[in-house]
C-alpha cells in the first residue's frame, strides 16, 4: 500500500504522524461495500484545461465505482461560501467524504468544517495537515508533479534550438518555485547552457498577463515554454500561434497545440481519489497525510509529440524509469541559486517527501529572474 | 440618474400620491423579476433541457427553504449590502461608482494591519480600531474617484474601476511582501489577528455581525438621503448640478462626503471579511463582492431600504447555485445567466415608470 508506505517514512523523519497505519479488518473490506457520498469542490470552472479539469477527471473515475456517489460544485470562492458549500452537501446531500481542492480552501474554512462535524472526512489537496494542530478527521494529499517538470526540462533542454526556455508562473510561492528549479534542473542536465526565463502573473488566472509574457518570450528568442497558472489555455494556444513549442501542466493540453507540444506534467487524481474512495467503502481509516510521485502513480506525463527527437525520448525515459522505481533525488548538493548562493551543500541529498522542499524560496542557477 | 428619485415627493401632494408611487416603485421591479423568471425558465429548459420547475423547487430549497439554507443566503446576502451601498450612495449625485471592491480589498487589508498593530488590546477595542480603519481606507478610496471627478474632470466610473485593480496591486504587494506572515507558505496572507478578536456570530444563528452591519448601514443611508437636510442637497446636485450651484451648495465637498461615505460602507465589508471570515488579509478579499454590490445597488434602484430584499434574493440565487450544480449537473454559469437577465430587464423596466396608466397622476 502506497499511502502506508509513505506514511512511515514520514513518521520514521518525525514530521508527520498519521492515525491511520493500523488497518483494521482486513478481511471485511472484500465483501462489503458501503453506499458513500463524495463532494468534489473547485475554485474554477471543470473544463478549464488545467488544475480543475485535473481534478474533475479524478472525481469522474470514481463515477464508474459502484454504490459511489459524486456531487461536484466548480468556481467556490475562497470564503465563506466554500464552508456554506461543504455544510450543503453535508446537510442535504448527506456527503461523508469532501475533497475541497483549492489551496485557500484549507485554512480557515476546512479546518473549520472538520471541528464541526466531527464524523465526516475533509481531505485537502496541498495543505499542510498537521496531527498537532489540525482535527483528526482532516487531512491532506499532494502529489510530487515536479517530478514531472523535471522530464519535461529534460525533453525542453534536448529539444530547444536556442538554449532559451520560458516558464510563465502564478505567483513566487514554494509551488510553483519548485516546479520552476525541476524545470530548470532537468533541462541543464540534457543542456548545461540551458536558461529558464521566469515571468510571475502574479495571480493563479490573469489571462491577458499570461499572454503578454508568452509573446514577449517569442520575441526574447525563446523557443519551448511551460508554465503554472491554473489553466495553461491562453499559454499553450498563445505559444503555438507563436510557431514555438510547449511543456503542458496540470492536464493534457496537447489537442490546443497540435504541433508545438512535446510533453507535459499532468496529475492523475483518479489514483489517489479511488485509493481513498476503497477505503472509505471498505470502512477502514483514511491516512491523513498522503504524498506521492511518479512511482506511486499520483503524476503522469503527456505522451511526447512529434518534434521529441530520439535522444530526448531516450534521456527522459530512462530517468522516468528510475523515477519509478528506484527514484531520483532532483534537489541534491552542491546546487547554487540564482545570485551564486550555496543553498545545497555538497554531498547533501534532500528527498522528494522532505519538508524542506516545500518551504522553497531560491531560484536555481540557469533561472532568470527573481521571486521577490 | 434622475429616475432614482423615488423618494422625492412634490409639496403639496397627499397621501394618494405617496401610496401611488410607492405601489409603482415595487411593483415595477417585481414585474421585471417575474418576467425574467420566465426568460430564464424558458433558458433553462431549452439550453439545458432542464425541468424549471424543478430547478425552481432546487432553488428555493437550497436558498430559503430551511433554517439552514435561509442562514446560508443571509450570510452571502451580508457583503453585498455593503458593498450595494458604495454604488448607491453616489448614484444620489448622478455618479456611476463601480469600485466597491477596490475600497472592500483595502479597507480588509487596513483592518488587518489595526487589528494587529492593536492586538494586544482588549477585543472591542481591536474591532474598532480595525472598522474604523476599514471604513477609513475605503472612504479615502472612493472619494478619490470623486474629487478626481470634480476637481480633474475624470469620469468616475473609468477611475474607480481602475482605482480597484491598483487596490488589489496594493494588497498583493503588501501581503507578499512586508505584511507576511512567513509561515503563510503556498497562500501569502498577513498573520492572524487572533481568534479572540474575531468578531464572531450572531447569537443563535450561523450569521456573522456583518449583516447586521449591513442592516443598520442601510437604514442610516435612507435617513440620511431621504430625511435629511444633507440628503436633500445631495439629491438636488444629483438633479440639476448648475442649480445646486446657484442656490449656494458646496458641490465639491457633498461629492466628496457622499463618495466617502460609499467607500466606508464597502470598506466595513471588507472589515467584517477579516475580522469574522478569514482572521487574516489575503488574495481571498477580492473574489467579486465589490462587483456583485453594484449589480444589487441598481436592482434596487439605489433605494437604501430596497437594498436589504434585493441582496437577501441574490444572496438566495447564489446559495442555490451548489445544489443546481449537485443536483441536476448544471454548470455554476446557470445561476449568473439568471443574474443577468434580472438585471438586464430592471434597467428595461425603468421605462415603465409613468407609462403605465393605473400608476399616472390623477389630474385634479
Amino acid at each position: 500500500m502506497t499511502f502506508d508506505k509513505k506514511i512511515s517514512r514520514r513518521l520514521a523523519l518525525g514530521g508527520i504522524a498519521a492515525g491511520a497505519l493500523t488497518t483494521a479488518l482486513p478481511m471485511r473490506s472484500a465483501f462489503a461495500a458501503k453506499k458513500v457520498t463524495i463532494g468534489f469542490i473547485y475554485v474554477g470552472p471543470r473544463d478549464d484545461y488545467g488544475y480543475n479539469q485535473a481534478h474533475a477527471e479524478g472525481a469522474a473515475a470514481l463515477k464508474k465505482m459502484a454504490d459511489v456517489k459524486i456531487i461536484e460544485e466548480e468556481k467556490v470562492p475562497e470564503t465563506l461560501a466554500v464552508e456554506k458549500s461543504m455544510e450543503s452537501m453535508i446537510n442535504l446531500d448527506g456527503a461523508s467524504l469532501i475533497f475541497p481542492t483549492s489551496f485557500g480552501y484549507f485554512d480557515p474554512h476546512m479546518l473549520k468544517m472538520a471541528q464541526k462535524y466531527p464524523k465526516v472526512q475533509f481531505r485537502h489537496a496541498a495543505g499542510m495537515w498537521d496531527k498537532a494542530k489540525h482535527p483528526a478527521n482532516a487531512g491532506s494529499y499532494f502529489g510530487y508533479i515536479d517530478e514531472c517538470q523535471y522530464l519535461s526540462g529534460i525533453v525542453a533542454g534536448h529539444t530547444s534550438k536556442s538554449g532559451k526556455l520560458g516558464f510563465v508562473a502564478a505567483k513566487p510561492i514554494p509551488q510553483v518555485v519548485r516546479n520552476i528549479n525541476a524545470f530548470a534542473l532537468g533541462a541543464r542536465s540534457a543542456n548545461p547552457n540551458a536558461t529558464v526565463q521566469v515571468v510571475f502573473t502574479g495571480d493563479w488566472s490573469m489571462p491577458v498577463k499570461e499572454a503578454e509574457a508568452t509573446n514577449n518570450m517569442i520575441a526574447q528568442g525563446i523557443d519551448v515554454i511551460t508554465c503554472h497558472v491554473d489553466s495553461p489555455k491562453v499559454v499553450i494556444e498563445t505559444a503555438e500561434r507563436g510557431g514555438i513549442m510547449t511543456c503542458g501542466y496540470h492536464a493534457n493540453q496537447s489537442k490546443l497545440a497540435p504541433k508545438g507540444y512535446l510533453t507535459g506534467a499532468e496529475w492523475n487524481w483518479s489514483k489517489v481519489y479511488t485509493d481513498f474512495a476503497n477505503q472509505l467503502q471498505a470502512d477502514k481509516p483514511l491516512p491523513n497525510f498522503v504524498r506521492g510521485g511518479l512511482k506511486d502513480g499520483f503524476v503522469k506525463t503527456s505522451p511526447y509529440g512529434a518534434l521529441v527527437g530520439a535522444e530526448a525520448r531516450k534521456h527522459a525515459d530512462e530517468v522516468k524509469a528510475k523515477m519509478a522505481s528506484t527514484g531520483v533525488v532532483i534537489f541534491k548538493g552542491p546546487l547554487k541559486d540564482n545570485k551564486g548562493n550555496e543553498v545545497i551543500a555538497p554531498g547533501k541529498d534532500y528527498d522528494q517527501f522532505d519538508l524542506w522542499l516545500e518551504g522553497m524560496n531560491w531560484l536555481t542557477q540557469g533561472v532568470i529572474g527573481s521571486i521577490s | 440618474m434622475a429616475s432614482v428619485e423615488t423618494a422625492a415627493v412634490p409639496a403639496g401632494a397627499g397621501l394618494g400620491e405617496s401610496l401611488r408611487r410607492a405601489a409603482e416603485a415595487a411593483s415595477v421591479p417585481l414585474g421585471s423579476l417575474v418576467v425574467a423568471g420566465l426568460v430564464f425558465a424558458l433558458f433553462i429548459w431549452a439550453v439545458a433541457g432542464a425541468n424549471p420547475l424543478e430547478v425552481y423547487e432546487l432553488m428555493y430549497t437550497g436558498g430559503f427553504g430551511s433554517w439552514f439554507s435561509l442562514q446560508n443566503t443571509l450570510q452571502r446576502a451580508a457583503p453585498l449590502i455593503l458593498t450595494a451601498l458604495c454604488t448607491a450612495l453616489p448614484a444620489r449625485l448622478g455618479l456611476v461608482i463601480i469600485g466597491g471592491e477596490g475600497a472592500l480589498v483595502l479597507g480588509g487589508l487596513a483592518a488587518a494591519a489595526m487589528g494587529l498593530a492593536l492586538h494586544a488590546a482588549s477585543p472591542l477595542i481591536v474591532q474598532l480600531g480595525m472598522a474604523l480603519a476599514g471604513m477609513a481606507v475605503g472612504a479615502i478610496w472612493i472619494a478619490l474617484a470623486g474629487w478626481l471627478r470634480q476637481y480633474r474632470g475624470v469620469n468616475e466610473t473609468i477611475s474607480s474601476l481602475l482605482l480597484t485593480y491598483i487596490a488589489i496591486a496594493i494588497l498583493n504587494q503588501l501581503v507578499e511582501g512586508v505584511m507576511r506572515d512567513p509561515a503563510s507558505l503556498n497562500k501569502p496572507s498577513t498573520s492572524h489577528i487572533g481568534d479572540a478578536n474575531m468578531i464572531g456570530l450572531i447569537p443563535g444563528t450561523d450569521v456573522h455581525w456583518g449583516l447586521v452591519f449591513g442592516v443598520v448601514a442601510c437604514v442610516a443611508s435612507y435617513v440620511l438621503m431621504s430625511h435629511t437636510t444633507f440628503g436633500f442637497a445631495a439629491r438636488m446636485v444629483g438633479g440639476n448640478v448648475r442649480a445646486a450651484r446657484m442656490s449656494g451648495l458646496n458641490v465639491g465637498l457633498l461629492t466628496i462626503v457622499v463618495c466617502a461615505l460609499g467607500g466606508a460602507a464597502a470598506g466595513l465589508a471588507g472589515m467584517v471579511e477579516v475580522g469574522a471570515v478569514h482572521g487574516r488579509a489575503n488574495g481571498s478579499l477580492a473574489i467579486g463582492y465589490g462587483y456583485t454590490g453594484i449589480l444589487v445597488a441598481f436592482l434596487a434602484r439605489q433605494n437604501p431600504l430596497a437594498i436589504i430584499p434585493v441582496a437577501i434574493l441574490l444572496g438566495g440565487i447564489n446559495a442555490s447555485s451548489g445544489l443546481l450544480q449537485r443536483r441536476l449537473d448544471l454548470p455554476n454559469a446557470s445561476v449568473l445567466v439568471l443574474q443577468g437577465i434580472i438585471f438586464v430587464l430592471i434597467l428595461a423596466g425603468e421605462t415603465f415608470y409613468g407609462r403605465i396608466r393605473l400608476f399616472r397622476r390623477k389630474e385634479a
